[in-house]
């Protein structure tokens, strides 16, 4: 609105700016979304073709082929991968839901005792903490390793989340609260009734965040399974795409041409990434709130 | 005063018990996740074993802090984390301003809220597959490559097995993937700026050039500076998972971070109580840095994290 009222103020100058501003982000939005398109059409394209042809190309090289994909969606670990990922998302945000909720319920509450101590002490692990080797030999040590639990447990909980719904907490009218102790509600009522009722578009930003956090973690994985057939997803991906642990897609003739390697390897990242890719621009504004929320808080 | 306390105490009881027996689950998280591994520190004091466990283990004094200061590679992580980390700040964080001011002054909605939603997406793809990207492109004959080859290159070789290009390997592709999300705290800040003051710049005679000058830049200073000097206080934090999926031995020289060797050196090789030793080092440059940027942030915008 502003822009136009002031078109012809700005003269020649300003118009030359525009159509370069706008060239300039027709080269970004290039640079971002190529390598993506990329991925996809190298995914079908002959694999022979494709170590041929290593540049930049526009559309795939024929023929076209679907082994890669067949081998990828059969191959047992990425099978056993979507499940895996699936048990520990599902488990894990159940239980960083009620934790975050609970934590920042109680540091939401202005008339208790130790609230402001154990706030400070919460708000301490944010800088300071054990470190990678004691953490993960106090996980090693209750007895977690090669479990789901490992997965799941030592991240129950983000301070950081923890503190953003804090926020939106403190934002429900303590109008509201009152009403609800004078009904005889106790604080496990008024959360579960009052506060998380009203704050569900700060929760679906928490699932989010947290959703997307269990969908790529591969590092606890790393180092705390041992049992191939528990592997989440993302270590599958870790150990195919960079350790090129593929030797087992690789057999048979197909498998052995040339550039196949590569093929399974956009197969699968299509097979991981798009899913995640096409849900996002529906989700997005609930990850911008997030980076506001977030932002208004510190 | 004692009795006042324990008066005031049983009050809180009464009246909050349900409150402390809700918040316990959230204590126990805390007490066993976080403040029993800072406890599990004192390893790096220790002659530590799994067999004799952390309290069963000899006190060795500052042995493994004396050994990794003195050590070949003190000077080389502590290099090559600060490199990193002034090369991405130097570089990542000019680029979403920049950017954020052009995609303020894009007319078409439409195109502005494109660019934005593509801009998004690579934060949303994971670090293995950014990482898998990444080395498939810099592989010899591959998209990267031929591109630079343009350039003089040698697309015969891997741009991952030189160390001259690890750096900025890392760099730009942190900023293909976050310039677009990290700009999001700009373009709300530039939203946020009164309408009113533009137009009393234009009625003073100032042209598009001035108002930005004048007017957009102070309305945005106080985010720049704010997030400006956080990012300085986690200078010496470099996350060890990027850096571990990319870096092989041929360039350690220039990729190894102190995160990645006390990955390196405590997981893989099992040296528990030296690998310790660097973490808390490192812990504990992390919090005078973030102590620092905060009080500068305090006194220079006015606004800290606490």
């Amino acid at each position: 609105m502003k822009k136009k009222s002031t078109l012809k103020q700005e003269g020649r100058g300003y118009e030359v700016f525009q159509v370069f501003n706008n060239l300039f982000f027709a080269l970004v939005l290039f640079i971002t979304a190529y390598p993506i398109y990329y991925v996809l059409i190298a995914s079908f394209s002959s694999p022979s073709g494709l170590a041929v042809n290593y540049g930049f190309i526009w559309l795939p090289i024929k023929p076209f082929t679907l082994e890669a994909y067949r081998r990828v969606i059969t191959y047992r670990p990425v099978i056993l991968g979507f499940k895996n990922t699936f048990i520990i998302l599902v488990a894990g945000l159940a239980l960083n839901m009620v934790m975050t909720s609970i934590g920042a319920y109680f540091l939401s509450l202005k008339n208790v005792m130790f609230s402001r101590v154990i706030g400070m002490l919460i708000l301490f692990t944010m800088y300071f903490g054990g470190g990678l080797i004691p953490s993960y030999l106090n996980v090693r040590s209750l007895g977690m390793l090669n479990t789901y639990w490992a997965l799941i447990i030592p991240g129950a909980l983000s301070t950081y989340n923890m503190l953003i719904l804090r926020s939106a907490f403190a934002g429900v009218p303590a109008s509201l609260v009152e009403a609800a102790t004078i009904d005889g509600a106790k604080h496990f009522t008024i959360l579960r009734r009052v506060m998380l009722p009203l704050t569900g578009s700060t929760l679906a930003v928490l699932v989010l965040y947290y959703g997307v956090g269990h969908w790529n973690a591969w590092f606890s994985a790393s180092i705390y399974l041992q049992d191939t057939t528990k592997y989440p997803l993302a270590l599958v991906l870790r150990n195919i795409l960079i350790k090129s642990q593929d030797a087992e897609m690789r057999q048979g003739d197909a498998g052995n041409e040339q550039g196949f390697t590569d093929l399974i390897k956009y197969a699968l990242i299509v097979v991981s990434t798009f899913p995640i890719l096409c849900l996002y621009p529906f989700l997005q504004r609930f990850f911008v709130k997030g980076v506001m929320i977030g932002a208004l808080k510190g | 005063m004692a009795q006042s306390f324990s008066k005031r105490f049983k009050k809180d009881m009464r009246l909050n018990w349900s409150a402390y027996l809700l918040v316990l689950p959230v204590l126990l998280y805390y007490a066993i996740f976080c403040y029993k591994p800072m406890y599990g520190i004192i390893i790096s004091f220790k002659d530590f074993s799994l067999r004799k466990g952390i309290v069963g283990s000899e006190w060795v004094g500052l042995v493994y802090y004396k050994d990794f200061f003195s050590s070949y590679y003190f000077l080389r992580l502590l290099k090559n984390t600060v490199v990193i980390s002034a090369a991405s700040i130097a570089v990542g964080f000019p680029i979403p301003i920049i950017f954020a001011l052009l995609l303020n002054e894009v007319r078409s909605r439409a195109y502005k809220r494109t660019v934005q939603t593509v801009s998004y997406m690579p934060h949303f793809i994971s670090i293995v597959v950014i990482c898998a990207l990444i080395r498939l492109f810099t592989a010899n004959h591959s998209l990267l490559t031929t591109f630079f080859s343009y350039f003089g290159y040698d697309d015969r070789y891997d741009m991952l097995n030189y160390k001259e290009y690890f750096v900025p390997i890392y760099v730009l592709s942190n900023v293909w993937q976050n310039t677009g999300w990290n700009c999001i705290i700009y373009l709300s800040a530039l939203a946020g700026i009164d309408m009113e003051l533009y137009e009393a710049a234009r009625i003073d005679g100032a042209n598009r050039w001035k108002q930005t000058l004048h007017v957009t830049l102070p309305g945005i200073a106080n985010t720049v500076i704010l997030l400006f000097v956080l990012r300085l206080g986690s200078i010496m934090s470099v996350g060890f998972e990027k850096i571990i999926l990319l870096y092989n031995e041929g360039v350690y020289e220039t990729a190894d971070v102190i995160s990645s060797y006390t990955y390196r050196r405590g997981l893989v090789k099992g040296d528990y109580a030296y690998s310790a030793a660097i973490g808390l080092f490192n812990s504990v440059i992390n919090v005078i840095f973030v102590l620092t940027a905060n009080r500068a942030s305090n006194r220079l915008a006015g606004v800290g994290l606490f």
